[in-house]
């Protein structure tokens, strides 16, 4: 399609149920109360002349452009903060307004360049728009003073700030307060001095708070806040809606093209995800995907002591395949397994289980879901009967107590934080949401502008069950506990041994006190906000996951949820956050080795028939190896051969070394992805794998949203990884033949209840559908368990605390916890090719200042980070962020590798490791440590590619 | 840990954490079934009940019996 702008109307829209007609240029319409008469007139095609109005922000009524007549009314209002009434009559168009608004712009114009034909908006600009659409065609003022000339602030890696382009009209700084919630920009001076400011006057844009989210520069009417990609490429020429690749928020965005050239990526304001709204990351840093560093050919080695040789597909496939027949036939057929990604898409990670249940004949195959949310799996589905979060992000709009536990919302999941910031600033009148955080850290939703955590709770890292449990001690006993609920929906035996097990004295929020180290009064004031302050909905994070009681503590959030009614309706509910974009897909497609697509166990006769019937093979009925199984196989010698998609593991999963042996004892390590990662330093085959603007299919996001992927470019690789999967699978002797991976969503859709009304085209035609979506809710369920939940009757599991293996002691004193950054994701393989690397180049130690002090630490030392897995070196950042024997760090630099220093102690039910908790020590250090010396030249040796050519 | 350690580790681990269910060794036996692959489990109920707690211990017993066609 030709560009389009997205449509503005002005102001946002009412929710209210009541309706208003009016007459607007002699035709009638009928909209909700509480809507501007700007908004009626544009849903109605009327476009009134505005520019400091954005439906994305409240009305404001500075511009003096849209004013409108309206019988019986003095004057001329400004529509957008008119408020529609029944019956009124509004003209839009009179010889009277378009002489003050030609008076209007004139005054505008009089103080902008007119430089328009050389100007990055140039065509997308509602200044040059408007004084088309008043008619203005003179500047009668001969202006001694303006603002012209002033510096431009290039600051920013992404877009620029030009203050001589600025007609001081708010709208970047209400987007700044109201959409994203930072409250980074600032009106600086008065009248005529006004100036738009990123903190303060000595701040720019990056040095300020700025997270640069990208909703200033999408509310700017003008080019004084544009993306430097328009300034260098031009104005786009048309646009496709997609889904982001980076968290599982999975913003919905307009990719702006000219040509086959990304020239922006813009939030889509009909994304049901983000409504509109966008991070750094998803917004801005999608550089990575035509980076130098991309890998665009085949390549394939013997050894891993040999450089790398490019070869074409044909062979790449072949040769990929004798490697895996032969493995097959020398140690047996369970020698071989798979790892698909939360990175993919359903339709390529369905492929690659059913390449290893299929293909190589066994079910070894496992998600890196398995060390961020497999417990969540594990623990919804035990009690609610299914392995995913209860609500839609909407919901949060009607929350009034918000809980967070291990999650870090405003860097993991920034769009969603905001939505939730909203609802805690309140809205129009309406007090703000109530909030509870329990995290080691001070993270920045404790406090920060206009918000402030009722209770923040920073427990010990480890005791999250231990906290848990003495909120439903406190819940219970004190008699909060909703028990017509319970009755109605729960089994009420299973209910009263749970009651009677965290109603003992030992489990009180006192007894426990000297074990979390959280002070109980504040622990009892919270668990009473959570059970009676109204609408409770519970978001956590893989610092609920990744311990070893993770699903325990899955659990332990459910019985809370239950106990407290606060289930299967809007503003409630228990959520996870997830980590990457497809995790819920990546489990729901049957990656796990136990389960199949919709999980059901690889054991269930009918389930697995049901497959084989589809698919004319035999199963396998018992479960394969898991990420951390493998590994251990590898190293006993059995297990021989991987097929790694779009993961890697080298970086992301705990305990360096035993990666790094597993890896090393095996004949054929396959990797498919974008760039040589770091498990790239132990394959024998390199197949280039394609971006998300490269290939068709589709993500589902946390809220259980199956959204669209699409293609805005040809693979720079030549093959979408669907396409790759599948011609490895032909090269195999396999008989698959999928022309479009539409194809592939109508097999999940057969095989899978939950998705059996799912299909390409009615994505097409909905946007998006969050399953289950089947006959009994065709479009979708955004929200679960309404009438009761899905298993029959919710359970309740007892969660007794048990202390993690992993101790502290005087070799140890101190705890690790692991976690991410907003402008970093992941391992940092995207991000760290993008200019995000201007926010945080370098992995960080926070080290609270006393033990920074005992330790001869300042911020910015070299310290050696060590623990009883191994050793790395980092600088230190001293602040009272983390607690006094709590360290913390991100893991998003491979010469950092966290992960060295991590153990492998697990999750007891999923085996997700236990990156959250970690004893190290922390001493000064004058250089990287061993393990970085010898892995960096390990690293530059095995990146090698021959580069001589081939004698005919 | 080698890798018959970290088996009895895991499975001390879910014994310790279905300690509180109504029928535990039941529980930790179905759970081990359901999630590990037939080679650990074959390493495991191999090794005996060595390092392993008594509910763990008894849940291998009934994997074995199982596994033997008791």
């Amino acid at each position: 399609m030709t560009y389009q702008p997205q449509k503005d109307f002005g102001t946002p829209e009412s929710r209210s149920d009541e309706t208003v007609s009016l007459t607007i240029d002699g035709r009638n319409i009928t909209v909700p109360a509480g809507t501007s008469v700007m908004r009626a007139a544009a849903e109605q095609g009327t476009s009134i002349p505005k520019l400091c109005a954005t439906d994305s922000v409240k009305s404001y009524g500075s511009c003096r452009l849209c004013l409108v007549e309206i019988d019986g009314r003095r004057g001329t209002p400004a529509s957008c903060t008119t408020p529609v009434e029944p019956g009124m009559v509004v003209r839009t168009q009179t010889p009277q307004l378009a002489k003050l608004r030609k008076g209007v712009m004139e005054l505008y114009i009089s103080d902008h360049p007119l430089d328009c034909l050389t100007c990055a908006a140039n065509g997308d600009c509602e200044l040059q728009d408007q004084a088309g659409a008043v008619g203005l065609r003179d500047v009668r003022y001969d202006v001694q003073a303006t603002h012209l000339g002033q510096e431009k602030d290039h600051s920013n890696p992404y877009f620029d700030f030009d203050p001589s382009k600025c007609i001081a009209c708010s709208r970047c700084i209400r987007a700044c307060d109201e959409v994203q919630g930072t409250l980074a920009l600032t009106m600086e001076g008065r009248g005529w001095d006004s100036k738009i400011s990123a903190g303060l006057a000595s701040d720019n844009f990056l040095g300020s708070e700025c997270v640069s989210c990208g909703a200033c520069v999408q509310a700017c009417p003008t080019a004084t806040l544009v993306e430097k990609k328009v300034v260098e490429v031009g104005t786009p020429e048309r646009s496709v809606v997609t889904t982001c690749a980076y968290c599982g928020v999975g913003c919905t965005f307009r990719a702006e093209m000219r040509g086959e050239q990304l020239v922006r990526m813009v939030p889509y304001k009909d994304g049901k995800a983000n409504r509109g709204h966008s991070c750094v990351k998803g917004r801005f840093a999608w550089g990575y995907a035509q980076h130098q560093e991309r890998i665009l050919k085949p390549m394939i080695r013997k050894s891993i002591s040999d450089p790398w040789r490019e070869v074409e597909w044909d062979e790449a496939f072949a040769y990929t395949a004798s490697e895996l027949k032969r493995i097959s036939e020398k140690y047996g057929r369970n020698a071989l397994g798979g790892i698909t990604s939360s990175r993919c898409t359903n339709e390529e990670t369905f492929l690659v289980q059913k390449l290893v249940r299929a293909g190589f004949g066994n079910n070894n195959v496992d998600t890196c879901a398995r060390v961020c949310h497999s417990p969540t799996g594990y623990g919804l589905k035990t009690t609610f009967g299914t392995s995913a979060g209860t609500q839609d992000f909407d919901s949060v709009e009607d929350s009034d107590v918000i809980l967070i536990i291990g999650a870090n919302p405003t860097d993991g999941h920034p769009v969603f934080a905001s939505r939730m910031k909203r609802r805690l600033r309140g809205q129009d009148g309406r007090p703000g949401a109530k909030l509870i955080v329990i995290d080691p850290r001070r993270t920045d939703i404790v406090r920060s502008p206009h918000i402030e955590a009722q209770h923040h709770l920073p427990l010990r890292p480890g005791t999250n069950v231990a906290v848990l449990t003495a909120m439903a001690h406190v819940i219970v006993t004190e008699g909060l506990a909703n028990e017509a609920f319970i009755r109605e929906r729960c089994d009420w035996d299973e209910y009263s041994h749970w009651a009677e097990f965290v109603s003992q004295a030992r489990n009180s929020p006192e007894n426990l006190q000297p074990v979390t180290l959280v002070d109980a009064e504040e622990l009892r004031a919270a668990a009473r906000l959570y059970a009676t302050g109204g609408n409770g909905a519970i978001y956590y994070g893989l610092g609920v996951t990744e311990h070893s009681q993770g699903s325990s503590t899955v659990m332990a959030i459910a019985n809370l949820a239950m106990a407290t009614g606060n289930i299967g309706r809007r503003g409630v509910g228990v959520n996870p956050l997830r980590g990457q974009n497809n995790v819920q897909g990546a489990c729901d497609m049957g990656s796990f080795p136990h389960e199949l697509a919709g999980y059901r166990h690889i054991s269930d006769n009918a389930a697995r028939s049901l497959f084989e019937n589809d698919w004319g093979v035999t199963l396998n009925p018992e479960p394969g190896l898991r990420i951390p199984n493998m590994l251990d196989a590898a190293v006993d010698g059995v297990f021989k051969a991987l097929y790694c998609q779009g993961e890697d593991i080298l970086q992301s999963d705990p305990n360096t070394a035993h990666v790094s042996a597993g890896l090393a004892a095996m004949e054929c390590v396959i990797v498919h992805d974008l760039f040589l990662n770091e498990t790239a330093n132990y394959a024998h085959i390199f197949l280039p794998g394609s971006t998300f603007l490269e290939k068709n299919g589709t993500f589902t996001n946390a809220e259980r949203r199956i959204q669209p992927v699409r293609k805005v470019m040809t693979p720079m690789n030549g093959l979408e990884d669907w396409e790759v999967t599948q011609k490895l699978a032909q090269a195999m002797g396999l008989d698959w033949n999928y022309s479009h991976p539409s194809e592939i969503m109508d097999e999940i859709a057969r095989l899978t209840p939950t998705f059996a009304g799912v299909s390409f085209a009615r994505l097409d035609e909905v946007g998006s559908l969050q399953w289950p979506v089947n006959a009994d809710a065709p479009d979708g369920s955004p929200i679960m368990h309404i009438d009761g939940f899905v298993r029959g009757k919710g359970k309740f599991v007892v969660t007794d605390y048990v202390p993690t293996d992993e101790k502290t002691g005087p070799r140890f004193p101190l705890l690790l916890t692991t976690g991410r950054i907003l402008s970093q994701y992941n391992v940092g393989a995207q991000t760290r090719r993008t200019e995000n690397v201007a926010w945080h180049p370098e992995d960080l130690l926070e080290i609270h200042p006393v033990d920074a002090e005992d330790r001869g630490v300042k911020s910015g030392d070299w310290v050696k980070l060590a623990s009883r897995a191994g050793e790395t070196t980092l600088r230190a950042n001293v602040t009272d962020r983390v607690a006094p024997g709590v360290v913390y760090t991100t893991f998003h630099h491979a010469v950092t590798q966290a992960n060295v220093v991590t153990t492998d102690y697990s999750d007891w039910a999923t085996n997700c490791p236990e990156y959250k908790v970690t004893a190290v020590q922390i001493s000064a250090s004058n250089g990287p440590t061993e393990w970085q010396e010898e892995y960096e030249a390990l690293s530059a040796r095995s990146r090698r590619v021959e580069t001589g050519i081939a004698a005919e | 840990m080698n890798s018959v350690e970290r088996l009895i580790h895991m499975a001390n681990q879910i014994a310790t954490n279905l300690a509180t269910d109504s029928a535990p060794v039941a529980a930790v036996a179905d759970h081990i079934q359901a999630f590990w692959d037939p080679r650990m489990k074959k390493m495991i109920i191999a090794h005996g009940t060595d390092g392993l707690s008594p509910v763990a211990a008894a849940a291998i017993s009934l994997l074995a019996d199982a596994q033997n066609g008791g």
